[in-house]
């Protein structure tokens, strides 16, 4: 009796991730069909392997241009925020006064601004910054890795003050004395203790940065910059009409998601259980 | 001498990333408070008149704001309640002495990296024409038709692609919830013949509580603050009935031109998201201490 109940158990799991699993079945199996296979049954296994809609997808989409301009962005972004939160929350744990108060408070309280409050006026600053200052912020992949640095800073130096805390300052002490000025101790010593938190928040902010639309759509106009999440929008707004079509495009954009989580899944998962565990 | 290099250094580290912070995240907080007193249509060389609280005032006669209010609170509720439990079962499922256990896992969680916009392309289609021909084929029109068309349905459809996405991310926090359980505790109720309903409810519960609070504050703020799903699963159709209030500040702003009147919109927003925050925190907080 308990034998079964165990076997039933783990089918109704199994039934259930098939269910998950459903949608991107769905994408899969009609991105090889041509429209009049996919309107005879939608459910279906393809009658052939063709890639001309994967290949045709690509291009209008121009996805490996989207692909590149993903990459880059995310890649520096996340870089330049890593360098510069870990060296702030560091300093700001070790120099114990009213201002690293102040200003760690103000980093926290942050966070619970929505994007949707800041937006309008970022971009009026920008434009400013633009016009006046003949900075180039908008419609510049510059200017994006700019803005994802100062929306992506809030969390980051939460997290790494969290970490520095837990560590024991005995070691800088020592290399002090050695001679290392504060630089160096940063860089030598504390930089590689705070691995983990590295690793979550480079983890944390590839999930944002990379799928985030909103922002990159209010500052990039040009067609030759889209991030992939543009480029998707754009694409499945001209060929909604053409699902076989959307299909190959969507199956593209999700392909890259789907290695970069098998790949390094125990990382993704170890690193969004801790950023969340940590707010 | 000494003191004078230290704020040297704490200059060189600290005041780069306060800069950048301050540029794009303070000073547009800052002016846009003052944005959302003034009459404005974006166009950087018509005039911007100072028109005090009225854009404030005015948002209590605009219908399509409140209903998308009162969408964004429905749908809010409805999804936090099914992801929370959804991924709950998740958790306590993939957790037990399952053989496909680590297989679940990765595949529930998959949806959470997709992200909320290729989320809603993808379903957009399942919505409409998968829907459709399923219906056809199997004669139950009336259950498998395009929702997306119809305005309750269309909220359904919201909901569902929401749960999907969230369910896994929210079931890897309380797995680990689940999994710094202190395991003789659990042994002990077993030990003290605790049936499985009972181990469920008085033991494991109480000490996923954390997990729990943690749960709820992001379901809560994810889901009221939504707008990729909005934007490619139904852009806000039919007839607005789906537009959540971010997506309300988004045409109100860029698509209607109304920047000042827009601008109060998410000011109203901030505070409601602020409120909801707090509220949520400090009341799960105290739940914590007393058990």
């Amino acid at each position: 009796m308990k034998k079964l109940g165990k076997i039933i158990f783990e089918v109704l799991v199994v039934a259930v991730c098939l269910v998950y699993l459903f949608p991107i079945y769905i994408v899969l199996v009609n991105a090889f069909k041509n429209r009049q296979e996919l309107y005879e049954n939608m459910l279906a296994l393809p009658d052939s392997l063709s890639f001309e809609y994967f290949a045709k997808a690509m291009d209008k989409m121009n996805f490996l241009r989207a692909f590149g301009n993903s990459l880059l962005v995310t890649v520096v972004s996340i870089a330049i925020i890593v360098i510069l939160s870990s060296m702030t929350a560091w300093m700001l744990v070790r120099t114990d006064h009213k201002l690293s108060k102040v200003l760690f408070m103000i980093f926290v309280a942050t966070m619970i601004i929505p994007f949707q409050t800041i937006m309008m006026p970022l971009m009026q600053v920008m434009g400013w910054a633009r016009d006046t200052l003949h900075i180039p912020m908008l419609n510049t992949i510059g200017g994006l890795i700019y803005m994802n640095i100062g929306f992506g800073t809030s969390m980051a130096v939460f997290l790494y003050h969290g970490f520095v805390k837990s560590i024991p300052i005995s070691l800088e002490e020592a290399a002090t004395i050695d001679g290392c000025n504060k630089f160096k101790v940063f860089w030598k010593i504390v930089f590689p203790m705070l691995k983990p938190t590295t690793a979550t928040v480079m983890i944390l902010d590839v999930i944002w940065i990379w799928n985030d639309y909103l922002l990159p759509s209010l500052v990039l106009s040009s067609k030759t910059l889209r991030t992939i999440p543009l480029s998707t929008a754009s694409f499945f707004g001209q060929f909604t009409i053409e699902w076989n079509l959307a299909m190959a495009g969507l199956m593209l954009t999700i392909t890259p998601v789907i290695i970069f989580y098998l790949s390094a899944q125990k990382y993704i998962v170890k690193g969004v259980a801790a950023g969340a565990v940590k707010l | 001498m000494k003191k004078r290099r230290d704020m040297g250094w704490y200059a060189l580290f600290v005041l780069p990333l306060v800069f950048i912070f301050t540029t794009v995240v303070i000073i547009p907080f800052i002016i846009g408070i003052g944005y959302s007193f003034i009459s404005w249509d974006g166009m950087p060389l018509n005039e911007k008149t100072f028109i005090g609280i009225e854009n404030y005032t005015r948002l209590f006669a605009d219908m399509r704001f409140i209903t998308s209010a009162g969408h964004t609170v429905l749908f809010t509720i409805f999804s936090v309640i099914l992801i929370n439990i959804l991924g709950l079962s998740f958790a306590l499922a993939v957790t037990g002495k399952l053989r496909v256990k680590n297989a679940a896992r990765t595949l529930l969680f998959m949806p959470y990296l997709i992200g909320g916009l290729i989320l809603g392309y993808i379903w957009k289609f399942i919505f409409t024409d998968v829907f459709k021909s399923i219906g056809e084929m199997m004669g139950l029109t009336k259950i498998f038709f395009s929702w997306l068309l119809d305005p309750t349905y269309a909220v359904v459809a919201m909901i569902i692609v929401a749960t999907w996405q969230m369910a896994g991310y929210i079931m890897i926090i309380y797995i680990n919830g689940i999994q710094a359980m202190p395991e003789d505790v659990l042994e002990a109720a077993k030990v003290d013949g605790a049936s499985f309903w009972q181990t469920l409810l008085r033991i494991k519960f109480p000490l996923i509580m954390p997990s729990f609070t943690i749960c709820l504050f992001l379901t809560l703020s994810n889901c009221f603050k939504i707008f990729d799903v909005n934007f490619s699963l139904t852009g806000g159709g039919p007839s607005n009935a789906t537009e959540m209030m971010a997506m309300n500040i988004y045409n109100e702003i860029f698509s209607l031109s109304n920047y000042g009147y827009g601008q109060a919109k998410a000011i109203i927003f901030f505070i409601a998201v602020a409120v909801i925050t707090l509220i949520q925190v400090s009341i799960t907080k105290k739940r914590e201490v007393e058990m």
